[in-house]
């Protein structure tokens, strides 16, 4: 890696500037694909890992999904006709990748995947904290949200069965629609919406019981819940 | 949405602002706040939350605890991923 923190390729220079924001530019869709790709990869490296990270929930695991993500890409360059859409294009890759290995791995009794397994109903982290007696105290929900640690919301992410994790890390990192996502998993609109619903819930509970634990909301022992 | 939440009035489902209950623009903010509303209604829940503070405030929570799990998507990248991506380009 260069010092920078890039993935220490040459910048381009025989073509000019070259525009790496999301809007690209002109010269984004005729420049080399080498040079296309190299720029691309530093760009969306550390939110592919990110993104792997949260659905493997392993370091080892995560680095070999968007290496071998990485690896397809550069494959199948050429089939991508539009490169405006190579952000979504190749996180679609990382994500059937993962899938497909998952399913290799299906014989391993590693995860309950089914949705059906997790708990109906809805769970509002807003309402929990909105109770009027702790509006005494101010702005607890917001107070809530300000102590939050990352790593909070990463264990709270990480409790959440596989399929759950897959809408919402596909709507909430990577700005699909609905459409896109069922698309994407080859599921009805209506399951993805179900499932980001419940996944979005059942995150919020674990949230709240973490809040509860570092004593940053009060829990159903002390009558603030229920 | 839960039966606990209410605004406004009291009333079941809170006030009526703009065509809109508060039960309504509450079981709708998930799809609004992910752009997934036609938009009349999109424009119809902007115009209620223009006015009821309750549900602007639940909408503020919502969007503020998406911009946090949001930023759980990105984590520097190891040197060895970097290598590997580096590797592949330069071999073919």
């Amino acid at each position: 890696m260069s010092r920078n923190g890039g993935l220490g390729f040459e910048r381009p220079g025989r073509h000019g500037a070259f525009t790496m924001t999301s809007s690209g530019g002109d010269n984004w869709q005729t420049c080399p694909p080498r040079e296309f790709f190299e720029v691309q990869a530093e760009r969306l490296m550390d939110r592919l890992y990110g993104t792997a990270l949260r659905l493997t929930r392993e370091q080892a695991d995560a680095e070999d999904l968007v290496a071998e993500t990485f690896a397809k890409a550069w494959a199948r360059l050429e089939s991508l006709e539009d490169r405006q859409s190579f952000e979504k294009w190749i996180f679609r890759i990382l994500v059937n990748t993962f899938i497909s290995a998952q399913r290799r791995e299906k014989a391993r009794p590693k995860e309950v995947l089914a949705e059906e397994d997790a708990p109906p109903g809805e769970f509002s982290l807003f309402e929990k904290m909105h109770q009027p007696f702790l509006l005494w105290w101010g702005n607890p929900e917001q107070r809530l949200l300000d102590k939050l640690l990352r790593e909070d919301i990463e264990s709270a992410l990480d409790t959440l069965p596989e399929t759950f994790r897959l809408v919402i890390v596909m709507v909430e990192f990577w700005g699909f629609s609905y459409a896109e996502a069922a698309d994407t998993l080859g599921l009805p609109v209506g399951t993805v919406r179900s499932r980001l619903s419940r996944g979005r819930s059942l995150m919020q509970h674990a949230l709240w019981e973490q809040a509860c634990q570092l004593g940053i909301a009060a829990g159903p022992e002390k009558g603030a819940a229920k | 949405m839960s039966a606990r939440y209410r605004c406004g009035t009291g009333e079941r489902g809170g006030q009526m602002i703009n065509d809109l209950r508060c039960e309504e623009v509450i079981e709708k903010l998930l799809d609004y706040l992910d752009r997934e509303l036609d938009s009349e209604t999109e424009q119809a829940l902007a115009n209620h939350m223009e006015t009821c503070r309750a549900c602007y405030s639940r909408a503020e929570f919502e969007r503020r605890l998406r911009a946090r799990i949001n930023e759980a998507g990105r984590a520097a990248a190891p040197d060895s991923l970097r290598h590997r991506v580096r590797a592949l380009v330069e071999r073919y």
